[in-house]
């Protein structure tokens, strides 16, 4: 039987999908009998969807920062 | 227009490319400076300075890499050297954020779950600020690793490449922050007791 310190140590592999079959096996009976590791668990997958979606995509970068980048290249290259 | 396009034009030195590659990459190379430097000001000289090192060492480039990990490289180098260079912002000590044991290896204080699910929390623009202003105190090292790995959604191997570490390493930071971010939400999240 693995106690908590052990299910949270390897809780990343565990919500990725990349233990083996047996060891997931130990882990589901640990998370069947857990209220806090079941918590803990739901919450740190609460805390990936959050952190994706807290940070919205830029959906177009601003036009004058394409040509203040643009202009910067012109004046770098060798025959400017 | 495809990558291998893309590089024959910026190393022939043609402008047009410049602009296409912006336009294909540069909003995403943007975000993720921006989320690096959490100052939109920073972030936009941060890409500037980054678009004139690659148009700098686009030769050095090699054709069966991918484009956007070695635009990520450089945008992260780029970003870090300028916040590197500025007043440092108070980070936590991530130790003091990540779960304590008993000797018998159970939590000391047991997890509970959060009242919201993170559809109903991200609604908020309030909560919303504070997911962001939560990842901004997490450690430099261990930010970058998330912002690359859990929203720009890049794979192990591929953050690692960019970061110069092990894949080891970005797998260890990866975990210590997203334990460390989840005990700065759970602040806010947990039930009142």
């Amino acid at each position: 039987m693995i106690v908590c310190r052990e299910v949270i140590a390897f809780l990343d592999d565990y919500v990725a999908g990349e233990l083996a079959i047996e060891r997931r096996a130990i882990f589901d009976r640990h998370l069947s009998l857990c209220d806090s590791c079941v918590a803990y668990l739901a919450t740190y997958r609460e805390t990936i969807r959050l952190a994706r979606a807290a940070s919205p995509a830029i959906e177009d970068l601003p036009p004058d920062l394409i040509t203040a980048i643009v202009a910067t290249i012109t004046r770098n290259s060798p025959g400017a | 227009m495809n990558d291998t396009t893309l590089v024959a034009g910026l190393r022939a030195g043609d402008t047009a490319a410049f602009e296409d590659l912006l336009r294909q990459y540069g909003a995403r190379l943007l975000r993720l400076a921006r989320r690096i430097l959490m100052s939109d000001e920073d972030a936009n000289d941060a890409l500037q300075d980054a678009m004139v090192a690659v148009f700098k060492s686009v030769g050095k480039f090699e054709s069966n890499s991918s484009l956007l990990t070695w635009l990520h490289r450089i945008v992260v180098n780029a970003s870090l050297m300028k916040l590197r260079s500025k007043k440092r912002h108070e980070e936590i000590d991530i130790e003091d954020y990540l779960p304590r044991f008993q000797e018998d290896g159970h939590q000391v204080e047991p997890s509970r779950p959060w009242t919201e699910s993170a559809e109903s929390m991200l609604e908020r623009d309030e909560l919303r600020a504070q997911v962001r202003a939560a990842i901004d105190r997490l450690p430099e090292t261990h930010r970058v690793v998330l912002q690359l790995r859990d929203i720009e959604e890049m794979s192990t191997e591929e953050t690692a490449d960019i970061l110069g570490i092990s894949a080891n390493a970005v797998k260890i930071r990866l975990h210590r922050a997203r334990q460390a971010l989840r005990a700065l939400l759970d602040e806010h999240m947990r039930p009142a007791t």
